[in-house]
């Protein structure tokens, strides 16, 4: 007696859910049939242009054509169109075959159940399955769509406009086709003299700025820290309270204040220098000034955040270890040395690589304070402190480069991720994840 | 020789409070001479004394009554998309990062790994895909569509959530769970309360998220009665920066209070949220 498997799992083959109501669960097979039909009323007329528009990217360009004695203007193929909606139904049929699988599986697994002379679960015990031993799958279910759908899809689509001529001036749609070009946007960033300069002035400013943004922000929150948790230092919440404001106040607000307080010409801080008989700074128009002042004003926003952190791990380390370095007669600053500073660092490394790979990709302060500027004459599109992201965002709107854009975040992106996944594969909850009990 | 010690320390204590008064007032600041300057009359960046002569709260009603900015509109629209984006993100972060700590199944490395990946892209990167989806779903230029994005994005940020549940003692549940509690009642009635402090970080973040962004909102939202604040006071600055600094610190006074107070009261939580996350890195 083993034919109802093979039985169930054939009819599943052919029609999604007849397995289900061969085996006898009504209620799942019409669940199952429902999807079915939907996806292939969904699906049927959309799924052979969406391949011819992924692969072909269109083929008839936006003209004139003549109509009996007048000129009638024909809409061509729009390839950006083609390729997200293309992708979108290649997305929805991925989903759809990934239910079909599980459906024969279903009736597979039932029938092998009725085979060995059981019944099969009506709907109420295969809920209750699915809520107890599949409950993970279910509660992420959620999550994993909206995830599939508004990032994953989005993202994939960049990564294959890098692999595209989609630039201004020759190739925006509906005007005229994009077609797929391989490596030539990557070769040319990096070969092409006006873009490989650019490219690698921002890269190096780049990695100056994190460096030095994660450096004073996470010394700075560290200086704080222990400057108020320290022994005779009375209303400590008064002072914590104090320094956490920067953080409470929005970004987006305290920036663009930080913009008109650093006004060369009418702003309070070029006023007080001036008040003191020192000349106007030019805080936010020269190149080197306007650096630093992008770090000072990461250092305001940035500083809370650090300060935080190590207040809570300054409480969570053993007084003991203190005392017995006040018995040996030690001196703050040796027991700063030997007890507090390797014990924040050690409790902190990850997070400092997050703080880096963060500072990266740190568009707001940028953005905000400066928008890149001041211009760079020898630069592409990009100012002097123009961040990689900040260059991206203005290649995408402001000068529709949208290649161009997307190979320089994947290079972006490959080198916060191996940063990213490094420090996480060291850091303690990916290797001690079992051990909390 | 116990004297010199003791004056030794007194000098230090002093040199101690000196810089924290002297970072103190680098943090006030700012704060302070934008709250200033919104009740300054006139509309100048400059003023020659830090307080002025006199106090006023026209700029205040000016954002309200003044055609051109439609605040009040922008309010509303934020409060309504911050409040639904804190609300359904808080759900789906919980949700999943509830199980991705505390259950073990196939492929959960993978997911882990996928979304702490997923979370490096530069998010605007994706900007004109999502853009293009919400076209063709009919989504923009209304507020569905930000939420929608917001909160579906919003997982990818709850690493610090699964690292809070990764801390609670895996016993708990498992003496619920042979008590015959579900899966379901273990989470709602045993670890919704415990994670109140987790709680309220993520909803405050999601909140002050959704409230602030502007790069996004920027680009979905099209007509001036759909705006927020954000988007609203960008383009102030962009426009009349230096020709209506007053009213620009106005709007921007009513944009960081509520979210600054908030940020003050919940301190004792945002900081157990932080930490909780932050020794698992």
């Amino acid at each position: 007696m083993n034919r109802h498997r093979g039985i169930a799992a054939i009819l599943s083959v052919l029609v999604m859910g007849l397995g289900q109501l061969y085996n006898r669960q009504i209620v799942k097979g019409l669940l199952y049939m429902a999807v079915y039909a939907a996806a292939w009323i969904y699906l049927i007329p959309q799924l052979g242009t969406a391949i011819w528009g992924v692969v072909t990217l269109g083929e008839k360009t936006q003209g004139f054509q003549k109509v009996g004695k007048v000129m009638v203007r024909v809409e061509g193929d729009h390839s950006i169109y083609l390729l997200i909606s293309g992708l979108i139904t290649l997305f929805v049929f991925a989903v759809f075959l990934i239910l079909y699988i599980l459906n024969i599986r279903d009736a597979y697994w039932t029938g092998k159940r009725r085979d060995q002379g059981e019944q099969p679960a009506g709907f109420k015990q295969s809920w209750a399955h699915l809520t107890d031993k599949k409950f993970p799958y279910l509660m992420l279910s959620l999550p994993a769509v909206g995830v599939l759908f508004f990032t994953i899809m989005p993202i994939i689509f960049m990564i294959m406009l890098a692999f595209t001529n989609y630039a201004s001036p020759n190739h925006i749609p509906p005007k005229s086709l994009v077609d797929w070009v391989g490596f030539e946007t990557f070769t040319n960033l990096l070969t092409l003299k006006t873009w490989s300069g650019t490219f690698f002035g921002v890269l190096t400013w780049t990695v100056i700025w994190a460096i030095i943004a994660t450096v004073t922000t996470y010394f700075g929150g560290m200086l704080v820290a222990l400057l108020v948790e320290s022994k005779s230092i009375r209303f400590k919440k008064m002072w914590r309270t104090i320094f956490i404001l920067p953080y409470a106040i929005p970004q987006l607000i305290s920036l663009l204040v930080m913009r008109n307080l650093f006004n060369g010409q009418f702003g309070p801080i070029n006023q007080y220098l001036s008040y003191f008989g020192l000349g106007k700074l030019p805080w936010l128009t020269d190149p080197l000034w306007a650096k630093v002042t992008v770090i000072l004003v990461n250092m305001w926003v940035g500083i809370p955040v650090s300060m935080v952190l190590i207040m809570g791990i300054l409480t969570a380390i053993p007084k003991d270890l203190y005392e017995a370095a006040d018995v040996d007669g030690a001196s703050g600053l040796q027991k700063f040395r030997i007890i507090t500073l390797p014990f924040v660092l050690f409790s902190t490394a990850p997070i400092l690589i997050m703080q880096f790979a963060g500072n990266i990709n740190n568009f707001n302060v940028i953005f905000l304070l400066t928008n890149g500027d001041p211009v760079n004459g020898n630069y592409q599109y990009a100012g002097s402190t123009d961040l990689l992201v900040t260059w991206l965002y203005k290649l995408t709107l402001n000068n529709s480069q949208f290649n161009m854009s997307a190979a320089i975040g994947i290079i972006i992106f490959i080198i916060i991720a191996t940063l990213s996944i490094w420090s996480y594969r060291r850091s303690k909850s990916y290797k001690e994840e079992d051990m909390i009990q | 020789m116990k004297l010199g010690q003791k004056s030794a320390n007194g000098l230090s204590l002093i040199i101690r409070y000196a810089i924290l008064v002297v970072l103190a007032v680098c943090a006030l600041y700012p704060a302070i001479w934008v709250l200033v300057s919104s009740l300054r009359p006139g509309t100048s960046l400059f003023s020659p004394t830090f307080f002025p002569e006199q106090f006023t709260f026209i700029h205040y009603k000016e954002l309200f009554t003044n055609d051109r900015y439609q605040y009040g509109t922008w309010y509303v629209n934020t409060l309504k998309i911050a409040t639904l984006s804190m609300l359904f993100s808080t759900i789906l972060i919980t949700l999943s990062m509830y199980s991705l700590s505390r259950f073990r199944f196939k492929g959960r490395q993978t997911t882990l790994t996928i979304l702490l990946v997923l979370g490096m892209f530069p998010g605007f990167m994706s900007m004109i895909a999502i853009f293009i989806v919400l076209l063709q779903l009919n989504l923009l230029d209304t507020h569905a569509a930000l939420i929608l994005v917001y909160s579906a994005g919003s997982v990818l940020g709850g690493f610090i959530v699964k690292g809070f549940y990764d801390t609670i003692p895996r016993s708990l549940d498992e003496a619920a769970r042979i008590d015959g509690a579900s899966h379901m009642q273990v989470f709602v009635k045993i670890m919704l309360p415990l994670s109140k402090p987790m709680l309220t970080y993520v909803a405050l973040t999601s909140f002050t998220g959704a409230w602030v962004d502007f790069i996004f909102a920027r680009l979905v939202l099209r007509s001036k009665e759909n705006w927020t604040l954000a988007v609203g006071m960008w383009d102030l600055v962009n426009t009349s920066q230096n020709s209506n600094f007053t009213l620009f610190a106005a709007g921007s006074v009513l944009i960081a209070i509520p979210i600054t107070l908030l940020f003050v009261f919940l301190q004792r939580f945002l900081v157990q949220g932080l930490t909780a996350g932050a020794s698992k890195g």
